[in-house]
């Protein structure tokens, strides 16, 4: 699989980065090499196999429907570069 | 008193019961160890004065008569554990000055048990790596130098690095690691110290920083398998925070210690015999094998047949899970968050924001990664990749339990070869071939310990590896002290404090 710069575009803006025009070559060139080493899966025959969902055979466990946390607004909003009272604040922008 | 900071646990553990030493004494020499060796890099956030606090807290609750399992023991976290009100990196950029408001459930676990914390120890950024050569507050170096070039720094592998070079050199008694695809074992095997990564579940990821949630796993890294038993039985447990925690009991993981190998079968398994591997690193294989057999284990020869779909499969998982874990990270609830462009007094929309803040945020293995998992998981090509990759995991899952039918223990070389310069690192593809014999029994969720037992012919330190069938850490152990003892690794590192 060799992966095109237009890829790369596609990829960076799934993923929500931004990628440096001069670095588009060099990723396309890394992502084909990774996804040429992956490619050797396609030799093995997995037709009556199930993906493996739980390495250790869990099932998801219940809970009460009831408030376990919460009602800490200093804590949650401690780390946040920006805020005003007690919500998250992102910068303005242009619309 | 001097070098207590060179005690392993238990020999730590029993000087403060018999009086010999205090816990401020013992913290205090390894605070002086991080000073002296602080040109290793091992440390990102080193914080000696609680450290010192809480030691003199330990010591007071020994007074009086309290004896937590770790009470006054130092160790050193892995920065990738959120510790309540200490900068909590992930070794990025785009979680510098981050502090959590709470404490991850395995470092309550060890603070419960009376644990002092050094310090917050370097990693790969988001653990993503195998030479600690990708942290955004810089390398890590390798505390063992080669005999053929003493000059050169070499890298302590990686995503724990700043774990097992503090370990091997003395800086903390123990450390905490995680482990996604062998971060605990490799590093411990490059640094010459004993690595243990639980099965999956044993340890809650709670407060953990995620990057492939059904892989990671945290596990204890010191310098004697006993140390790692004494370790886990702290960090293990079940937790309701973590809904891939199990819940059964914590055993005591030291209980089988000393009972030997006699009547167990070590499987041998043919596929870890790969081209290109240094001839000691079978050779030292080979040799833990007969040492096994002569106290009285029976050595049996195994096939694991997907063996090596075990690495392109995990670099599908890995990235695929990595991209929706890192989501998180857009510079609105925590962290760094990135400037408007140059010139212009706003970002053309929230978007922008977000990208231009990735983009800065992350390091080039981080963003490689989270391109392949966007690129993977994206519209098409989910079954194609993902789910291939997890049927492949079923297979390399039912290789071990058809295995574990016939032999107790498997033993396998840890690493193709020992750590390599911090300036020859090889790349992409190349690199992660570091991780060939340590990705298996991640994908599969069992556990794994990285034993040393020798050197290279220049010097630098080799380890084993063994694994078990879930759950069995405590028959793991056994076996791995087995090891220990039969190999009599005694080298210590040239930089060691």
């Amino acid at each position: 699989m060799s992966i095109t710069r237009e890829t790369v575009e596609q990829a960076a803006r799934l993923a929500r980065l931004t990628v440096a025009e001069e670095d588009k070559d060099r990723l396309a060139g890394e992502l084909s090499a990774i996804l040429g080493f992956v490619e050797q899966l396609d030799a093995i025959n997995t037709d009556d196999v199930e993906p493996l969902t739980s390495v250790v055979g869990a099932t998801a466990r219940m809970r009460k429907d009831a408030v376990n946390a919460g009602d800490y607004p200093e804590r949650v909003l401690a780390n946040a570069p920006d805020r005003v009272t007690d919500f998250y604040a992102v910068p303005k922008v242009v619309e | 008193m001097s070098e207590l900071n060179r005690l392993t646990i238990a020999e730590a553990q029993k000087g403060m019961a018999e009086g010999k030493f205090s816990s401020v004494e013992l913290t205090q020499s390894c605070v002086d160890a991080m000073q002296a060796r602080a040109d290793l890099g091992a440390y990102i956030t080193p914080t000696p004065d609680a450290a010192l606090e809480a030691a003199a807290e330990a010591d007071k609750k020994r007074a009086s008569g309290d004896e937590g399992a770790l009470l006054g023991i130092p160790l050193g976290i892995k920065d990738l554990f959120c510790t309540e009100g200490v900068q909590t990196t992930a070794a990025s950029r785009i979680l510098q000055g981050f502090k959590p408001t709470y404490e991850s459930t395995v470092t309550s676990n060890l603070l419960r048990d009376g644990a002092v914390f050094l310090g917050k120890l370097n990693l790969d950024e988001f653990a993503m790596g195998s030479s600690n050569t990708t942290s955004y507050y810089g390398n890590v170096v390798n505390p063992w130098q080669s005999s053929d070039k003493p000059d050169m720094a070499l890298v302590p592998g990686g995503s724990s690095g700043g774990s097992a070079s503090a370990v091997a050199a003395r800086l903390c008694l123990g450390a905490t690691g995680t482990d996604t695809g062998g971060s605990i074992r490799q590093p411990a095997a490059f640094c010459g110290i004993t690595g243990l990564k639980p099965t999956y579940g044993r340890c809650s990821r709670w407060g953990v920083v995620a990057f492939a949630s059904s892989l990671d796993q945290a596990g204890p890294m010191a310098r004697s398998v006993e140390d790692c038993g004494i370790m886990l039985g702290s960090m293990a447990g079940y937790d309701p925070m973590d809904t891939t925690s199990v819940d059964t009991a914590v055993p005591d993981y030291t209980a089988e210690l000393g009972a030997g190998v006699k009547g167990l079968k070590i499987g041998i398994p043919r596929e870890y015999r790969v081209e290109g591997m240094p001839e000691e690193v079978e050779k030292l294989w080979m040799e833990t094998a007969d040492q096994l057999r002569d106290q009285g284990a029976e050595i049996i020869d195994i096939s694991l047949p997907h063996t090596h779909s075990a690495l392109p499969a995990y670099y599908i998982v890995a990235p695929a899970e990595a991209s929706s874990n890192l989501a998180r990270y857009d510079g609105v609830r925590y962290g760094y968050r990135a400037d408007a462009p140059e010139g212009l007094p706003e970002f053309s929309s929230l978007e922008e924001m977000y990208a231009t803040t990735r983009g800065e945020g992350f390091g080039q293995e981080v963003q490689r990664r989270i391109m392949i998992g966007a690129y993977v998981l994206s519209a098409g090509f989910y079954d194609a990749y993902y789910n291939k990759a997890r049927r492949v995991r079923s297979l390399i899952a039912r290789d071990f339990t058809e295995a574990f039918g016939q032999v107790d223990a498997i033993l396998t070389p840890t690493t193709p070869s020992p750590a390599f310069g911090i300036t020859e690192e090889p790349s992409g593809v190349e690199m992660y071939m570091n991780d060939v014999f340590t990705v298996p029994a991640s994908m599969a969720g069992i556990p794994g310990i990285s034993v040393p037992v020798g050197l290279s012919k220049d010097g630098l330190p080799l380890g084993v590896q063994l694994l078990g069938k879930p759950f069995e850490e405590v028959g793991l152990l056994r076996v791995a002290q087995a090891v220990e003892n039969a190999a009599g690794f005694t080298a210590t590192p040239q930089l060691m404090a």
